[in-house]
């Protein structure tokens, strides 16, 4: 453990997230995890950690850090503007700090959830194999709880790879978190709705309510009528759909419930979730239905990307 | 000679590009539930199967797109399904002390037109099924409830429901592990923690585990 940043602000809700805790699921703890993972991956792979590896997941706004030591870090997933000693930072860039440096974040230009990945990966609590904040259960990352001003973020080991700075993920590799049509593949309870529903659920503008987080969004649009029989409660996955009584979708996010008994009609695919992750309240998000291969293909290109960045 | 063939039909869904729904079923019953236990379990046992969760008649499979597709696992699926199930082992039991003082009492037993000592003695009477462990951390919804207590969800569910709530809902009945919001009627509390966030597993619960509530004052 080596001391690496200090917190001056934390920014708005901070947490230390890694690729989360799957193996609790069957306990009704949720997977946790970085909403972002390509980010995450990214932003690891560029410091040289192993893409997994715990980093702070900045939301709506940015910390400021300063460096304890000189390391190396690298800023990937939304832009909230990042600053070094006054003077702009590269995102998706591999950046040393030397002692004293300062690294801020002076607004949100777009997206919602920024990565700070710190060479030798960020320590934590370690909860049920994972590193990752639940808040719930106040449990995992820093203590279960968001960043606080004058915390400490640690790395859990020097790093094994040499620390290389300037290592960089090509722009047209990036995701297109501009679009915001997600690829979502036919759920469980597709056929519940009928032709004029199936057509507002790929065809029509939903925007997330205030009621967004990390454990999924309440989506607002066009009411879609998916009722039918109760249905038993069954295992849930990030990205899944639900549609309620009301009509107003859900979107399941990391931290998503385990297990539930609301029609899904849809998933989206894994390639997408980056995209899903950098939505905020307000914003408008389309679905477009898309076969199993095809997402495949977009979470393979997503992998040649991620490759790209190892040594 | 063959093994026989079970009845059980089994349909599957994806879930999105790495995870899909196996339902054995449509009913609430221990039978569906047992079976989806097992096929939980022995998917576990594959490497291209990273979580197999069981829900109440169905079982959620996580599985790595780069070792298997959603076809081959489907297949395999229904190969294991026909399989004759492995001989249920009894759960283990918990004894659970209810005081039933629950703020929902007077409501329930004006509802359903009982004293509130008969709804306490109702509910306590069976040994209850663990169905399914999930939702929030450490919930399990427990079954099947004695029909006499049957009432819809509420029409309003509350923000807030205290952790260790004794809860009924349909047929079902349910422990709130935390404080979290609800809308099933409150009729009990208990002091037995379900949800132990320093154990591993994290849940006093498993899925196949037998409950058995009785009244304290």
């Amino acid at each position: 453990m080596r001391d690496v940043l200090g917190v001056v602000k934390p920014g708005l809700f901070t947490t230390i997230q890694d690729l989360g805790r799957p193996n609790a699921i069957a306990s009704g703890v949720p997977p946790s995890g970085a909403m972002d993972r390509f980010a995450l991956r990214a932003a690891n792979l560029l410091v040289g950690n192993e893409e997994g590896a715990a980093a702070l997941e900045c939301t709506l706004s940015g910390p400021q850090l300063v460096a304890l030591h000189s390391c190396l870090v690298a800023i990937a997933g939304a832009d909230f503007d990042p600053h070094i000693n006054g003077e702009p930072a590269p995102m998706w860039t591999g950046i040393f700090l030397s002692a004293g440096d300062e690294l801020t974040f002076v607004g949100r230009r777009s997206g919602a959830r920024a990565y700070v990945a710190v060479a030798g990966a960020v320590a934590g609590d370690r909860w049920l194999g994972s590193v990752s904040t639940y808040m719930l259960a106040e449990r995992g990352g820093m203590h279960g709880r968001l960043l606080a001003a004058r915390d400490v973020v640690a790395v859990a080991a020097e790093s094994s790879a040499p620390a290389v700075s300037g290592r960089r993920l090509d722009e047209n590799l990036r995701p297109d978190y501009a679009d915001h049509k997600l690829r979502a593949i036919a759920g469980p309870h597709m056929k519940r709705l009928d032709a004029a529903g199936r057509q507002t659920l790929f065809g029509s503008v939903f925007r997330l309510s205030r009621d967004a987080d990390r454990m999924g969004y309440r989506l607002e649009g066009t009411g879609l009528d998916a009722s039918g029989d109760e249905l038993l409660s069954f295992g849930l996955v990030p990205g899944a759909i639900q549609v309620p009584r009301s009509g107003q979708p859900i979107l399941l996010m990391a931290d998503h419930q385990t297990a539930g008994g609301y029609p899904v009609v849809a998933t989206v695919g894994s390639a997408s979730m980056p995209v899903a992750a950098q939505l905020l309240p307000g914003d408008e998000v389309r679905f477009a239905e898309v076969s199993i291969e095809g997402a495949l293909r977009m979470r393979a290109a997503q992998r040649v990307a991620l490759d790209s960045l190892k040594s | 000679m063959p093994a026989p063939r079970s009845k059980t039909r089994v349909r599957t869904h994806p879930l999105g590009d790495a995870a899909l729904l196996a339902e054995l079923g449509t009913r609430l019953d221990t039978a569906l539930n047992t079976r989806a236990i097992a096929l939980a379990a022995a998917l576990k046992k594959r490497r291209d199967v990273r979580q197999a969760i069981a829900g109440y008649a169905s079982v959620t499979v996580h599985f790595d797109p780069d070792q298997t597709t959603y076809d081959a696992l489907t297949a395999a699926i229904k190969r294991l399904a026909s399989k004759r199930p492995p001989m249920a082992e009894p759960g283990r039991l918990h004894r659970i002390p209810v005081v039933y003082d629950g703020p929902d009492m007077e409501a329930v037993a004006a509802t359903l037109g009982l004293p509130p000592g008969k709804i306490a003695a109702i509910h306590a009477r069976p040994i209850y099924r663990v169905f399914l462990v999930g939702f929030v951390p450490g919930w399990a919804y427990l079954g099947p409830l004695p029909e006499e207590l049957e009432l819809p969800r509420r029409h309003v569910p509350r923000t807030k429901v205290p952790a260790g709530s004794v809860a009924i809902a349909g047929r079902q009945s349910g422990i709130y592990p935390l404080s979290t919001p609800g809308g099933w009627h409150l009729i009990g509390r208990t002091s037995v923690k379900l949800f132990l966030p320093d154990l591993d597993p994290p849940c006093l619960f498993r899925a196949g585990d037998r409950v058995k509530f009785f009244a304290v004052s």
